[in-house]
């Protein structure tokens, strides 16, 4: 009698086991982020977690893909990019990820790239430096415009000034030494001359010093700044306790109300290159962007009560083609996605529009890029740019 | 010329900074022999506070007064719940427990207010005194101005009152206080409150100035400890003037060098200092009468 029992507890218990193992295996589809929610790209990786948190559950709310509920697991890299790394591994040995759509920042994009080569998972990245697409590799996208654009949209502005003769104060982070890099090299066709390099560490709190050997640097006419974070927020506070009064050039990397708000009056005038989502209700109504920026707009404004940035921008447009790509593959195998990603033709997202192939896995050309000046605390268009 | 005004006023504005953060180290040290490694999440709560309470409608005055209160709360807490039960301890060892007390309050930091950096509005204005071709902001002046205070305040009352000289009497031997009536745990009690009170207004100062965020306190705290070590530890003048030191030499290293190794510049004094001049600038030899 006794063994009978025993048996027949055991038997409901393996049964009942049985059946939640096979429910799980079959209703979810895992896409991992790591993002740098905190530390000093927080006002990269917030909005970026946000962003995919809404999205997710809106998919979710009208059925999922192919009939699967999606299901993001986020991890904080804090900035780190050796947290970044370790996260990557867990999320592919441990939570085994089919998609990645995270990297927040150019340094824990680099880290990880590796990982999802190795294992064979698509990773569209949402940071800023070229190397993540040049040279391309396999497995790895990336949906913000890269700083060699930023560079030439700036060069292209600073053209259209009669401006030749530039100072650069670029931070020693991966993406302000990169885009610092890709300026330089473009700088010679771009009939740009660099007159003085100066940097500064991410979290230093004072730039007056290198700003004051630029400000009596002669000939300088105006002062571009590749970095993103605090830096230029601080960078262009000194700037405007210096009195300097040549033209200012910021990234996209500072393409958040935030920067506005920590900068204060000082980035009264501030120009920098930035995507058509920062002024989406100012866009022409013929903009084929126009749809939709105005709705990720609304919806992020509603859902969390803060302006909209760019960087919640790109995650929206990273998880909006992977989960194009995996309607079209019809399927959630790595192989199939990632070529179908690679097949993105005409995607309209919050960043421009995008056509990727097997030799461009960013998809976007100067074209996604206007150039945007702050006015009375908010952004405005430079015409005809 | 305005060239060198302009990086010895960036080096004292910066400078001033480390200071406060440096007579924090001081004054826990002058009375109980601790390193205190919270010091700059003392600094940090004091700026991120009174900024969230600002943020909750509180008027900007009302709010930095909150906010030295409660960071002071949490120095008189840190000493009696952490630091008291573990007295008896060797010194690494309580050292390595305000580390741990600034890796705790860095984490509820993160979660009670946010992740995102935070400013507030400067005491006199955003405009910039002009000097000699130099420029600084007034915000600057307030800090060093606040430095001299306090330090002035400092060393009336180690040298004037009776409260003064039962801290200097617990530093320099506990039992002996004890034996002569100090209460002694009450001394620690104290100094640990005063040194998050003065932490909590450095925060508030600088603020305007460097931003805060949660995670402000670890490299404010090494590069206050170094200027606490140049000058002397145990030295209220000497962390000021270490702390001055230390910022002028990194804005000329930016200037004049590169402005890549300026981090470095701190933590290269500790060494230079611990090597050759343990004892700091200001601060006398140990000497023990065997």
């Amino acid at each position: 009698m006794r063994v009978l029992h025993r048996f027949t507890v055991t038997a409901a218990i393996g049964f009942l086991a049985l059946l939640s193992v096979g429910h799980r295996a079959s209703a979810q589809i895992k896409i991992g982020a790591v993002l740098s929610v905190s530390g000093p790209a927080s006002f990269l990786g917030d909005p970026e977690k946000k962003t995919l948190e809404i999205y997710v559950d809106e998919i979710n709310a009208k059925g999922g893909v192919n009939g699967q509920k999606l299901q993001l697991v986020v991890y904080d890299d804090a900035g780190s990019a050796d947290s970044a790394r370790t996260f990557a591994t867990r999320l592919v040995e441990e939570d085994k990820i089919v998609a990645m759509v995270g990297g927040s920042t150019t340094g824990a994009t680099l880290a990880m790239i590796q990982v999802f080569e190795e294992a064979k998972i698509p990773f569209i990245s949402l940071a800023g430096a070229i190397q993540i697409v040049e040279p391309v590799h396999k497995w790895i996208f990336k949906t913000p415009h890269t700083d060699k654009m930023a560079c030439e949209k700036i060069f292209a502005d600073l053209n259209s000034r009669n401006l030749t003769t530039i100072a650069l104060i670029s931070g020693t982070d991966a993406f302000g030494k990169s885009m610092h890099d890709q300026c330089v090299a473009v700088a010679p066709k771009a009939g740009i001359n660099i007159a003085l390099e100066e940097n500064y560490g991410p979290r230093d709190s004072d730039m007056t010093p290198q700003l004051t050997n630029i400000r009596n640097k002669a000939g300088v006419q105006a002062v571009v700044n590749p970095g993103f974070g605090q830096g230029p927020a601080i960078v262009t506070r000194n700037y405007h306790q210096l009195g300097i009064a040549l033209p200012l050039y910021q990234s996209h990397g500072v393409a958040s109300k935030q920067f506005i708000e920590l900068a204060g009056p000082a980035a009264e005038g501030v120009r920098l290159p930035a995507a058509a989502l920062l002024i989406a209700d100012k866009l022409p109504n013929n903009d084929p962007q126009k749809s939709v920026v105005v709705n990720y707009s609304r919806t992020y404004q509603t859902k969390t009560g803060q302006a909209v940035s760019t960087f919640g921008g790109h995650a929206y447009d990273g998880l909006m083609i992977l989960v194009e790509a995996m309607q079209r593959a019809k399927s959630a195998d790595t192989s199939k996605v990632r070529d179908e990603i690679e097949r993105t033709k005409g995607y309209i997202g919050t960043g421009g529009i995008v056509n990727m192939s097997a030799t461009d896995h960013m998809g976007l050309d100067l074209s996604a890029f206007h150039m945007l000046e702050i006015k009375s605390g908010d952004w405005m268009l430079v015409p005809g740019t | 010329m305005a060239e060198l005004l302009q990086f010895i006023s960036s080096g004292l504005t910066v400078g001033a900074i480390y200071a406060l953060v440096a007579l924090g180290f001081t004054l826990i040290y002058k009375s109980s022999d601790i390193i205190n490694f919270a010091q700059g999440e003392f600094v940090m709560l004091g700026g991120m506070t009174t900024v969230f309470v600002a943020l909750a409608g509180v008027p900007l005055p009302l709010a930095a007064l909150i906010a030295i209160i409660v960071t002071t709360a949490i120095g008189f807490a840190l000493h009696r719940l952490a630091i008291e039960p573990a007295r008896g301890a060797s010194p690494v060892a309580l050292i390595m427990i305000t580390i741990g007390a600034s890796i705790f309050l860095r984490g509820v930091a993160q979660i009670v207010f946010d992740r995102r950096f935070h400013s507030l509005p400067p005491l006199f204005g955003a405009d910039p005194i002009q000097f000699g071709g130099a420029a600084i902001l007034p915000q600057s002046l307030v800090v060093l101005a606040s430095a001299t205070a306090i330090v002035t305040l400092l060393w009336l009352f180690i040298d004037r009152t009776l409260l003064g000289k039962a801290v200097l009497a617990t530093a320099a031997n506990r039992l002996a206080a004890r034996l002569i009536g100090i209460d002694t745990r009450r001394i620690v009690d104290f100094s640990f409150a005063v040194s998050a009170a003065i932490g909590a207004i450095a925060g508030i100062l600088i603020t305007p100035i460097a931003l805060t965020s949660y995670d402000v306190g670890t490299l404010l705290a090494l590069k206050g400890f170094a200027a606490a070590m140049l000058g002397g530890i145990g030295s209220a003048l000497g962390a000021v003037i270490g702390g001055l030191l230390i910022g002028m030499i990194e804005a000329f290293a930016a200037g004049y060098f590169s402005s890549n190794y300026k981090d470095a510049v701190a933590f290269l004094i500790i060494l230079v200092v611990l090597v050759s001049i343990p004892q700091g600038l200001f601060g006398r030899a140990k000497v023990e009468r065997v």
